[in-house]
């Protein structure tokens, strides 16, 4: 399995030729709390890298969610929507959020783990 | 030059007599010296010198007793007419207001509590506004209503603003004659988000939201099913503006299918007050509950499986969505909620059905009556209405200043806001105008 | 102790209220108006009796902390007291009993009382006039920033960007976003104040006005504030002014004076009208001559002594809510103001600064102070301290709670981790004010040696901390159609 990587506003993707996994960090999560609702987009739609797709939602904040990529998206996370604390109990598994079907390559900039981690400390 | 030693000149009372005020001059000075301060200047010493005031340019303070005397003397400038002289509407009414009402919005214990951030010590506010919006869904026929707004108008405008977000478009058809104030804040609100309103009556593709009033501005009944149905078929929401105490009668929102209900519920216990504090209400199907604007409480329960309630959805609010919140509202207009809730629970369904009915039937009977009258006749013959009617008025300013001297304050002239209606009023009738009061504005008119 | 709802109290064979007949032989709705026009099933509201609803109103209001009980050091949000005599002017015949639409001239004392209060406010502000229209602070903030943007406008100038700090309260930048701005944030410098190189370097002429509020929201007052006032007028853009923390400098300086050109106030914080349990309030906005054209009508005007409402304002903003505003609030408002008089406003400001330095003396060994004082009417502390033990500033705000005094106000503002921010007010004695720090002292204590049961509080009160994740997520279930629980509102059990 590919490896892990990660941006600055604390998303992950796992690219698996040209599919691209997406959701976000433990970090994350952990800054978040306990969430409670995700406002999702439908498959089909187009996204570029950057562009904000959705909301994550917990009592006390709420966070805009960014494509790490440029893709179509293929699939969004069904059990989210009745099982949101996936996002907290297993942000890297059952707590995906999209799939995309990358468009162009990856782009530049994406941490490894040991960058991201100074991000997340900083 | 220290503030605190400049000499104030007054005459009376002395400041030390300044009964909401709780520091003695003893007091001051030790916590000054606990700080480790001289003077409040020291306290002070962030604020640009050349800001500093020599004095604030108001009179002294007065005594309570003068106070009073001060205030009751402007409140005897002003002409209260008898409640079942009151003939007068235009979304702001007379009618019987329970003594329990202000019984328990005179309670400290409700009025100086603040919104209900901590519930352990806020539970009475929020069962009282859970059962405030659960008293409003069931009037309105909707699933969800929300914890208040500032009134009326600004409720329709929110509910404007909710069906915006929803479809995307940027649009807005009033349809009738909606409230002139409502459709002036409507249009203020919508100015600031670039959305376009236009009267008519039917939707198209840009449009967001079909808006009317039920029974409107003027009193009649509108098609409230049909507009439904048009906005529907283009793909907007409907919004009903509607009268809470109609309710009761007529078919509410829910039942021929509108998704959101927006009003003004002065009626449900509030005192005309020269306009406010009134309470807006906003009630919706389950697909908008996320768009509502504002608070919104919900049941939850505590590690030893109590239940309470809570602030809920905050996550759509200003203090934590910051730019990207439903709505800026943060005060709302709780006590106003408790008021509308005492009374709606004193009333009952039955209690509002008599209320709402008493009014309908004063009402025709008046109606009637005037449009005998030589000269008098219904600006709308053909159209139904409940207890608030348009009729044409012989030399409507003569007479609503004849009226006056014999203590009736007469029709509402309806002209000043639309240019088609030269020479109508209208009458509203409720239980508060009694069979002898319908006489007395009968003679009087004729006299 | 918990309450039944209403709902769950109904019994179906209650007496409902006497109410008058029609005393007309008219027919009845059901026999003119169609069944399609009528309601088919009537509503579900509860059917008690008068001394049951009595009742149960009186046990939901025991279990309420309010002012008229407890301290209630809201940071933000100036609850003191609230005088009764308010309440008695607010309820005359003569205020409460009038209807918007008489005649001008049989409302004259209700139109003289909202002149003089536009003139006191003016004089407290310094301004050059008053809307009375907008109904809470909020309101007023965006009243006032569809006045700047109109203003702008005149000038033929389409400026799309309103600046707000880090540490603004959220309503400043949900107003602007509500007016059609973009929202640009400015940052606070180290010692909490806004950065006068972020400032400079985030305006343009794209920026309509710079939103601020001083003392801040850390209540620390902007020293540079001319400094600010002269760098954002220079672009040609305006300076509007939060009035939450008003409470701080009455009589002792004025917005106005430091150069800001629209302001609003709120009533239900600064001039004492009770804020209800989350209302209502009243929020004017007063702003400079420049502004004037912009207000909202109708504005009150005075001609040879007779007072009458102007709606002839063409370059208007239109209306921001019915009628005249939130007139019983201004009742209050006028008749607290006519008490205090300027020599007692000027003595509350500074008694409600003393009474913040005081306490921020007495708790600053115990909690963090993460900026330095002096302060003005409120500071923010920090529970960052007590992180080792694992305590938060929920914990130190529920601790509060168990021992009888409301909490601050927790995690505002951003800037500052486990934030606590608490407004004394100047109606607290210094009684209360030990007492409250002492109250302080011991949940620190307890934090160190048992944070467990810290950690659990409050006890004794009608409820315990309550699942909020759990409401919050049930009301998604039923959104989605997952549940049949709308959790929002009561409903009989199937």
């Amino acid at each position: 399995m590919a490896e892990r990587r990660y941006t600055k506003s604390h998303e992950w993707l796992i690219a698996d030729g040209k599919t691209v996994t997406v959701g976000i960090t433990d970090f994350a999560q952990s800054q978040l709390g306990d969430v409670v609702f995700l406002e999702l987009p439908a498959p089909g739609r187009k996204l570029n890298a950057g562009e904000s797709f959705g909301v994550v939602e917990s009592v006390k904040a709420a966070s805009d969610l960014y494509s790490p990529v440029s893709g179509r998206i293929t699939a969004v996370n069904e059990k989210l929507a009745a099982h949101p604390e996936l996002i907290n109990s297993d942000p890297y598994g059952d707590g995906w959020i999209l799939k995309l079907e990358l468009a162009g390559e990856l782009p530049d900039g994406l941490l490894d783990e040991a960058a991201y981690k100074k991000v997340a400390e900083a | 030059m220290a503030f605190s030693t400049k000499p104030l000149t007054r005459k009376s009372p002395r400041l030390s007599d300044l009964a909401y005020l709780v520091h003695s001059p003893e007091d001051r000075a030790a916590m000054l010296g606990a700080i480790g301060a001289v003077s409040m200047d020291d306290l002070l010493v962030d604020i640009p010198r050349s800001l500093r005031l020599e004095s604030l340019a108001l009179p002294a303070g007065l005594s309570e007793f003068e106070t009073m005397a001060q205030v009751r003397a402007l409140a005897a400038r002003n002409r209260v007419f008898a409640d079942r002289l009151t003939f007068r509407g235009g979304g702001v009414y007379r009618r019987f207001i329970p003594a329990a009402v202000a019984a328990v919005t005179s309670n400290p214990e409700f009025y100086t509590a603040y919104t209900p951030y901590q519930p352990e010590a806020s539970q009475g506010t929020l069962q009282a506004i859970y059962e405030f919006q659960t008293l409003i869904a069931e009037l309105t026929a909707l699933d969800v209503a929300n914890a208040s707004m500032y009134d009326g108008a600004t409720a329709v405008a929110e509910a404007a603003m909710m069906a915006h977000i929803h479809t995307g478009r940027n649009e807005v058809v009033v349809a009738g004659y909606l409230h002139p104030e409502y459709m002036q804040v409507l249009r203020a609100f919508s100015e600031g988000r670039g959305i376009k309103v236009r009267k008519g009556t039917e939707a198209n593709s840009k449009t967001a939201a079909v808006i009317f009033q039920q029974p409107d501005f003027l009193g009649l009944l509108v098609d409230a099913r049909g507009l439904t149905d048009n906005a529907h078929k283009a793909g907007a929401l409907a919004i009903a503006c509607v009268d809470p105490i109609s309710l009761a009668i007529l078919a509410p929102p829910g039942e021929y299918g509108a998704d959101i209900a927006a009003g003004e519920g002065q009626q449900l216990g509030l005192s005309p007050s020269y306009g406010g504090p009134h309470v807006g209400f906003i009630a919706c199907s389950k697909e908008l509950v996320r768009r509502l604007p504002g608070r919104l409480i919900g049941s939850s329960h505590d590690a030893a499986g109590r239940r309470g309630f809570v602030l809920t959805l905050t996550a759509r609010e200003q203090h934590i969505r910051r730019e990207r919140a439903t709505s800026n509202i943060c005060t709302n207009h709780s006590l106003c909620a408790l008021a509308a809730s005492v009374y709606m629970t004193y009333m009952g369904a039955d209690g509002l059905r008599q209320v709402a009915e008493v009014s309908f039937k004063r009402a025709h009977a008046l109606a009637e009556r005037l449009a005998q009258l030589p000269g008098w006749e219904m600006a709308f013959p053909d159209r139904q209405f409940l207890y608030e009617f348009p009729i044409r008025v012989p030399k409507g300013p003569v007479l609503n200043r004849k009226l006056a001297r014999k203590g009736i304050l007469g029709g509402l002239d309806v002209h000043r806001w639309f240019r088609e209606l030269k020479g109508v009023q209208t009458f509203v009738c409720t239980e508060v105008n009694d069979a002898r009061a319908l006489d007395e504005l009968v003679e009087a008119v004729g006299a | 102790m918990t309450e039944l709802l209403s709902f769950e109290k109904s019994r179906p064979n209650a007496h409902g209220p006497r109410l008058p007949d029609a005393e007309v032989d008219t027919a009845a709705a059901a026999d003119v108006l169609s069944s399609d026009q009528l309601r088919a099933n009537p509503p579900g509201l509860p059917r008690l009796s008068e001394p049951e609803i009595m009742r149960h109103y009186s046990r939901l209001a025991s279990l309420n902390y309010s002012i008229s009980k407890q301290f209630y050091p809201l940071g933000s949000c100036t609850m003191k007291y609230n005088p009764v005599a308010n309440e008695v002017a607010a309820a005359l015949p003569g205020f409460a009993d009038l209807h918007p639409y008489q005649d001008e001239d049989s409302v004259q004392g209700a139109l003289s009382l909202m002149w003089r209060l536009e003139q006191a406010l003016c004089a407290v502000v310094g301004v050059d006039r008053v809307t009375l229209q907008p109904a809470a602070g909020a309101h007023g903030e965006w009243t006032a920033l569809r006045m700047i943007q109109a203003y702008h406008r005149s000038r033929g100038e389409g400026r799309t960007q309103v600046l707000v700090p880090d540490s603004a309260h959220g309503t400043n930048p949900a107003s602007a976003a509500l007016s059609g701005f973009e929202v640009v944030e400015v940052k606070s410098g180290p010692d909490g104040r806004i950065s006068l190189a972020d400032l400079d370097s985030k305006l343009s002429p794209k920026v309509a006005a710079l939103m601020m509020t001083n003392p801040n929201t850390l209540g620390l007052f902007e020293n540079e504030i001319l400094d600010v006032a002269e760098l954002v007028h220079a672009t040609g853009a305006m300076l509007y002014y939060d009035g939450a923390n008003l409470n701080a400098f009455m009589g002792i300086c004025r917005p106005g004076d430091m150069g800001f050109d629209a302001v609003h106030m709120n009533l239900h914080k600064t001039f004492t009208t009770p804020h209800g349990g989350g209302g209502p309030g009243a929020g004017p906005v007063g702003v400079k001559a420049a502004l004037v054209p912009f207000l909202p009508a109708p504005t009150v005007e005075r001609l040879n002594g007779h007072l009458k409402l102007d709606f002839k304002r063409p370059q208007s903003i239109g209306r921001v809510r019915s009628f005249y505003g939130n007139f019983g609030m201004l009742v209050r408002a006028y008749t607290y103001i006519l008490a205090m008089g300027g020599d007692g406003l000027t003595q509350a400001s500074l008694d409600a600064v003393l009474s913040a330095n005081y306490l921020r003396n007495e708790v600053q060994g115990v909690l963090d102070m993460p900026h330095e004082g002096p302060c003005m009417h409120e500071f923010v502390a920090s529970a960052h301290n007590l992180a080792p033990y694992g305590i938060k500033a929920l914990d130190v705000a529920k601790g509060l709670l168990e021992r009888d005094f409301y909490a601050p106000t927790i995690y505002f503002p951003l800037v500052v981790p486990e934030a606590i921010m608490v407004e004394p007010t100047e109606t607290e004695s210094k009684a209360t004010l030990d007492a409250f720090a002492t109250a302080i002292k011991a949940i620190v204590k307890q934090a160190e040696e048992d944070p467990h049961t810290l950690h659990e509080a409050p006890h004794g009160l009608p409820v315990g901390r309550l699942d909020e994740v759990a409401t919050a997520r049930q009301i998604n279930a039923y959104l989605q159609g997952q549940s049949e629980d709308p959790v929002l509102r009561w409903k009989p059990a199937p």
